[in-house]
């Protein structure tokens, strides 16, 4: 394996994804008072999903604010916020919510920037948990990762593992633009989802440090094939990697890290490099993540491509409750196995 | 509370300051659009939503603002713009949609921006509330003074923001003006077709004072307008403030208003010439006072609008700038 593993020093613990994010968040308000955290059960609860844990007792009730179920209303008051100096940070604990406040984020947080020719910046970075796995049907077990991503004047950040996890939300907060920071929850480090996934827990330091965003990192090197992924599908692609590396092929595993900038120079490097492409995503298949990197690749060099390329991802169906059926529109290890044999056994 | 003559003065300028503009760009707006109308063509293309009538409720709050306030309008900005002190020429530039505009061309009409004067507008329905309540909160957590102002149309009442965000910012005690213009109509539907319980008696809901100003007397307004606002400013948190004002053109030019009955649109009463007389009569200012303050502002205008029909259209390829902060950025770039 190849991560670019960080100098951890001697400071480096083993994080989830949650604690590491949280790390970054309480370092950066510690140093900006203008950094507040305002969303559904953040304060008392510490976050559905453990991401503002002691944040309150730290902070007071005044920067980590409980608000009602109100997303449109909150979204709209933290932009405002935005506008006028402060640094919100909204949690929205799941994507599916997104479509009640829609509005507040695509037509007008997202272009106050732009609209205003630049007068006005909206330095927010929305903590959003996506994805399925876990039972929980077609209402909470989104990814809508493109369906953010379409929209101009809004980064996505998607990170795989705690040390990015920490790194990029340190990156957000440090941006002024609109980010939202996206977390599969199977890879947060939920004890109530099993942390199914130890892959995505790392070291990571105690001093605050920044990735930037549109670099892609590379996980393992490998030269037949190119996996491409973020977030969870980051992980099935290691798995994937591990069980091809037995029957002695050798893949590249690829991770976005941020899907909006995208880092299509490390795309096109990879693929030149293997010639065969694999792209592993939980959201939805159409008009997605695995087509916009398929485009980078049509776009900048179709040549570069020995066979047709792949796409893992959910084929344009509702996340199915019953778990034979949701297994059938999940990505996983296997999938991307069997992808990355069709694509070595094919040319074009 | 009632306004002081210079007050009354100022209120006067800024409604017919509005009420010219208005005039000026009605003129330019069919310039290239006969005989055959098409909304992208001439000078001035786009949507156009005037505040004809409709004047009295933006002079009578934004009289009581100061630098530290926010305003926010919504689709229907220009009076409010313009009383809450919006850079006319940069405002009058925005809609040719030129260089010089507020916001280079990127904004238009509806989307005016002067961070300036902390007021920006959206064309989307009760939009105002939240970003509005947001400054709001960010005056009351950075401990700075001021209120923020969101003026929202009749039918801004029914969006969801609303009730949201009455419900935030009553929790909070942020220092808010909810402003509801009911100029009677959302587009064709009339409020009494589309609400059931007013804005102002909602006001009960939030536990916070809610007034309902009839008239469109920009003097009574002035009045509750200072009550509400005063209100905010002790720190005892938002209030509701519905105004009753006319409007007196269509939803945009070129709807022709056919759902209206014609006895209701003859009886509408143009606020400026009443408001113009009143004082006159109470000697307010003199016939010779007038129009010189009329002449002035006509200037003003003519100036304003002259300045934005012979600016530089701004390149093409400036349309990728200014996505994000900090640099050029665009698809090309990412």
């Amino acid at each position: 394996m190849t991560q670019q593993a960080p100098d951890t020093g001697g400071s480096a613990r083993t994080l989830t994804m949650a604690r590491a994010g949280r790390e970054a968040v309480i370092a950066e308000m510690r140093k900006d008072p203008n950094i507040f955290v305002i969303g559904e059960d953040v304060a008392k609860l510490g976050g559905v999903f453990g991401t503002t844990v002691g944040m309150a007792e730290e902070f007071g009730a005044g920067r980590v604010i409980d608000t009602p179920i109100s997303e449109t209303g909150f979204i709209g008051i933290a932009t405002g916020a935005a506008m006028a100096g402060m640094r919100p940070i909204v949690e929205i604990a799941f994507v599916d919510f997104i479509g009640v406040c829609f509005n507040a984020i695509f037509n007008f947080a997202a272009k106050t920037h732009y609209m205003s020719g630049g007068q006005f910046k909206v330095p927010m970075t929305l903590m959003i948990g996506y994805g399925g796995g876990y039972n929980d049907a077609a209402q909470h077990s989104q990814c809508l990762v493109a369906t953010l991503a379409h929209v101009p004047g809004i980064r996505i950040v998607t990170p795989a593992d705690a040390y990015d996890a920490k790194g990029l939300m340190h990156s957000c907060l440090q941006d002024d633009n609109l980010t939202i920071w996206m977390v599969h929850k199977a890879i947060w480090g939920l004890g109530w989802l099993g942390t199914a996934i130890k892959t995505a827990m790392a070291t990571v330091p105690e001093e605050p440090y920044a990735i930037p965003f549109g670099k892609a990192r590379i996980w393992r090197e490998g030269n037949d094939v190119t996996l491409v992924g973020y977030g969870i599908t980051v992980h099935h692609a290691l798995q994937a990697a591990e069980k091809l590396a037995a029957e002695g092929i050798s893949a590249e595993v690829l991770d976005l890290r941020t899907i909006v900038p995208m880092d299509r120079e490390a795309i096109m490097k990879s693929v030149r490099k293997t010639g065969r492409v694999v792209v592993a995503d939980e959201d939805y298949m159409n008009c997605g993540v695995t087509a916009e990197v398929l485009a980078t690749i049509a776009e900048r060099d179709p040549r570069v491509l020995t066979a047709p390329a792949i796409r893992v991802a959910n084929p344009d169906i509702p996340v199915p409750f019953s778990r034979p059926m949701e297994n059938f529109a999940l990505p996983d290890a296997d999938k991307i196995v069997a992808a990355a044999k069709t694509t070595l056994q094919s040319s074009c | 509370m009632n306004p002081t003559p210079k007050q009354r003065i100022w209120m006067y300028e800024a409604m017919l300051k509005s009420r010219l503009f208005d005039e000026a760009v009605f003129a330019a707006y069919w310039e290239g659009k006969k005989p055959l109308f098409h909304m992208g063509k001439g000078p001035l293309p786009g949507e156009m939503h005037q505040s004809f009538g409709q004047e009295p409720t933006a002079v009578g709050v934004c009289a009581h603002l100061g630098p530290d306030d926010a305003v926010g309008a919504g689709h229907r900005p220009h009076h409010v713009a313009i009383a809450r002190g919006v850079d006319l020429k940069r405002m009058a530039a925005e809609l040719f949609g030129k260089k010089t505009g507020l916001s280079g061309g990127r904004g238009g009409h509806m989307h005016l921006y002067d961070n300036r004067v902390n007021f920006f507008s959206s064309g989307i329905i009760a939009e105002g509330m939240g970003p509005g309540a947001g400054m709001a909160l960010a005056r009351k957590m950075q401990k700075k003074p001021g209120i923020a102002v969101a003026f929202n149309g009749d039918g801004a009442v029914n969006q969801g923001a609303f009730h949201e965000v009455m419900n935030m910012a009553a929790l909070w005690k942020l220092p808010f003006i909810c402003v509801i213009e009911d100029n009677k109509y959302a587009v064709s539907v009339t409020t009494r077709e589309s609400t059931v319980v007013q804005a102002w008696q909602r006001a009960a809901a939030y536990d916070c004072p809610g007034e309902y100003v009839k008239g469109n007397d920009p003097d009574l307004i002035f009045a509750a307008a200072g009550r509400a606002i005063q209100h905010a400013r002790d720190g005892k948190g938002p209030a509701i403030l519905e105004l009753e004002t006319e409007r007196l053109h269509g939803h945009f030019i070129g709807d022709s208003a056919g759902y209206r009955a014609k006895e209701e649109v003859a009886a509408q009463q143009d606020p400026l010439p009443l408001y113009r007389k009143r004082l006159l009569d109470e000697q307010v200012l003199s016939a010779a006072d007038l129009a010189s303050l009329e002449s002035q502002v006509k200037q003003e205008v003519g100036a304003a609008m002259e300045y934005g029909r012979e600016s530089e259209y701004p390149a093409p390829q400036e349309a990728l700038e200014r996505v994000f902060a900090r640099g050029p950025t665009g698809r090309a770039k990412i």
